[in-house]
């Protein structure tokens, strides 16, 4: 587990590189983002204005409806304010929705994604929700055996960029989690299980380089780096 | 297969081109080996759906162009019936499950989740919205009970299921049957939301006092509520309910919305509140802003403004005790 010492502040009061990770609360499942986080020690803000987004480390766009989301999200400006915060250095990580609000191109017709991830995916891939399932996969990045992946309704990626990792797939090759940059997105929901481990690698992404909440300066020496950055810089070299 | 760069105007790529050949399993068994299939329709899978639309409003439909302007106005599921529960009450007879061709239509006009209501009790209705792959089933009160005795065994699909309620025991009966999502009864067809806030304000209450409870008063709690005593100590256990939990029956405007969303609720069906209204499309979208933004007056004060009548509705007091839906179910 990640122990909450590794996240809580010092003692002394001084740097604190505690990474602030807030979770857009449009609609969806936000709340069981936010819980997993808070049992890692992270109190995670509801991002429900742009405005939210300053001085985020990290932003999580949880499972919900992409079409429900994406026209919240230009209502309230987050079409002009979300890859600003992006553009600036804050990580983000899309689950299932959150996938397809970020991806460059969809097969559907809409909803308009950010345009933010460059990958074509394909909405509500396996069916209907009878097929909505869960299954093991190997993460690349996630040490510890398989992960149980739940997916509801799921997309999946049909075309990747020649800059995207993919870090797991289904047996016939489409993609469902891959990495660009700070970019993270899976077709499946972590936050619905107990297994806190995507959870701790987004964790890590967030705290490379500079942190947007505290100011460190890059290249801060290691030693004030909380613990799961260490275990998931460790397991991906 | 995974397609090669530059395909990109595929318009269906999982072989499921519409409605008339859906079939479940389809594509999962091309993508595995015979020995990793991957588990379908488990508890967790059927619940997770319901997460997945929580924040967000689930709009009844007649029509696939109904379903269409509800999608487009951000609903996060459609709601596929006969008539709406304003017409139901007031043309009378025995209310159905939909034609499967509406449900049909309906599926193939929208992207979005497509729920559809079976009588209590019709366990072969039930089967029926199954083989259409309809995504959630409402064994619901709204319409005519099919069995005076007894709820559909939801165990029995892998189309999870959501019930109405009116307390705290209802709710945990129909989650014993194995119904993974709740919803208040509220009295359905009246845009009166007294009933969903009094359903809501029960449930809710009887959570609480659940949950101050000694170990020793459960069983003893449990008989009183006429409910499985496994979910009560899970309830008592964790202080909220196993599944997600909506509110419904009254719905008509975007502060009754948020209303319900400050007493606790998870999210907000809206019956004939929208389509029986002067102008649909635009109360639609402003009960989807009130359900996200439920804590901000100034947003609800924006959004409230200038959607012309709302549905007439019917003072819930007034009517009889034979005309109220909410007493359906057991």
């Amino acid at each position: 587990m990640v122990a909450s010492a590794a996240v809580s502040r010092s003692m002394s009061g001084l740097v604190s590189v505690q990474p602030k990770i807030g979770v857009l609360a449009l609609q969806g499942d936000f709340r069981e983002h936010s819980a997993m986080l808070a049992g890692m020690g992270i109190e995670a803000p509801e991002v429900r204005l742009p405005s939210h987004l300053e001085g985020l480390d990290g932003l999580i766009i949880p499972g919900g409806e992409s079409t429900t989301i994406t026209k919240l999200m230009d209502r309230w400006g987050f079409r002009d304010g979300l890859p600003r915060a992006a553009a600036s250095g804050m990580a983000v990580w899309g689950t299932c929705a959150g996938m397809i609000v970020l991806a460059k191109h969809l097969v559907d017709p809409y909803p308009e994604p950010l345009g933010l991830l460059d990958v074509t995916v394909s909405r509500n891939w396996f069916g209907r929700q009878v097929d909505s399932f869960e299954a093991d996969f190997a993460i690349s990045g996630v040490e510890g055996g398989p992960f149980r992946a739940i997916f509801i309704r799921a997309p999946v990626i049909e075309r990747t960029g020649p800059t995207v990792e993919v870090l797991a797939s289904l047996p016939d090759g489409h993609p469902v989690a891959v990495r660009q940059g700070r970019i993270l997105a899976t077709a499946f929901h972590p936050e619905l299980t107990e297994d806190d481990r995507v959870h701790r690698m987004f964790l890590g992404m967030s705290v490379e380089g500079p942190l947007q909440s505290e100011g460190r300066p890059a290249g801060a020496s290691v030693g004030s780096v909380p613990d799961f950055h260490r275990e998931i810089g460790a397991s991906r070299s | 297969m995974t397609t090669t760069p530059g395909q990109e105007t595929i318009t269906s790529t999982n072989g499921q081109a519409g409605t008339q050949d859906f079939k479940a399993g389809r594509v999962h068994a091309r993508v595995w080996r015979e020995d990793e299939k991957p588990e379908v329709g488990n508890w967790r899978v059927k619940g997770g759906l319901a997460q997945m639309l929580k924040g967000g409003v689930i709009m009844d439909v007649v029509t696939a162009d109904q379903a269409k302007i509800a999608e487009d106005a951000g609903a996060v599921a459609v709601m596929a019936l006969e008539r709406v529960p304003a017409d139901i009450r007031r043309d009378g007879g025995v209310a159905r499950m939909s034609d499967p061709e509406l449900i049909r239509g309906i599926i193939d006009a929208v992207t979005i989740p497509v729920m559809a209501k079976c009588r209590i009790g019709h366990i072969v209705e039930a089967q029926i919205l199954e083989a259409l792959g309809v995504d959630y089933a409402d064994e619901s009160e709204v319409l005519t009970p099919a069995d005076l005795a007894n709820h559909i065994n939801k165990w029995d699909f892998a189309m999870p299921f959501v019930c109405g309620c009116r307390d705290l025991g209802e709710a945990l009966r129909r989650i014993g049957e194995g119904s993974a999502m709740i919803r208040t009864k509220g009295e359905a067809g009246t845009g009166d939301v007294v009933q969903a806030v009094k359903h809501a304000r029960t449930v809710l209450g009887q959570i609480r006092r659940l949950s101050t409870m000694d170990e020793t008063e459960l069983m003893a709690e449990a008989k009183k509520l006429g409910a499985p005593y496994e979910l009560v100590t899970e309830v008592a256990r964790t202080g909220k309910l196993p599944v997600v939990n909506f509110a419904a029956g009254g719905v008509a405007t975007p502060a009754d919305a948020a209303l319900l969303m400050q007493i606790g609720v998870d999210g907000i069906f809206v019956g004939s509140g929208i389509f029986k209204s002067t102008e649909p499309s635009k109360r639609a979208d402003a009960i989807v802003q009130a359900t996200t933004h439920y804590q901000d007056p100034d947003v609800l004060a924006n959004v409230s403004a200038g959607l012309g009548e709302p549905m007439s509705g019917i003072e819930t007091s007034k009517l009889a005790e034979e005309s109220r839906l909410e007493t359906r179910g057991w």
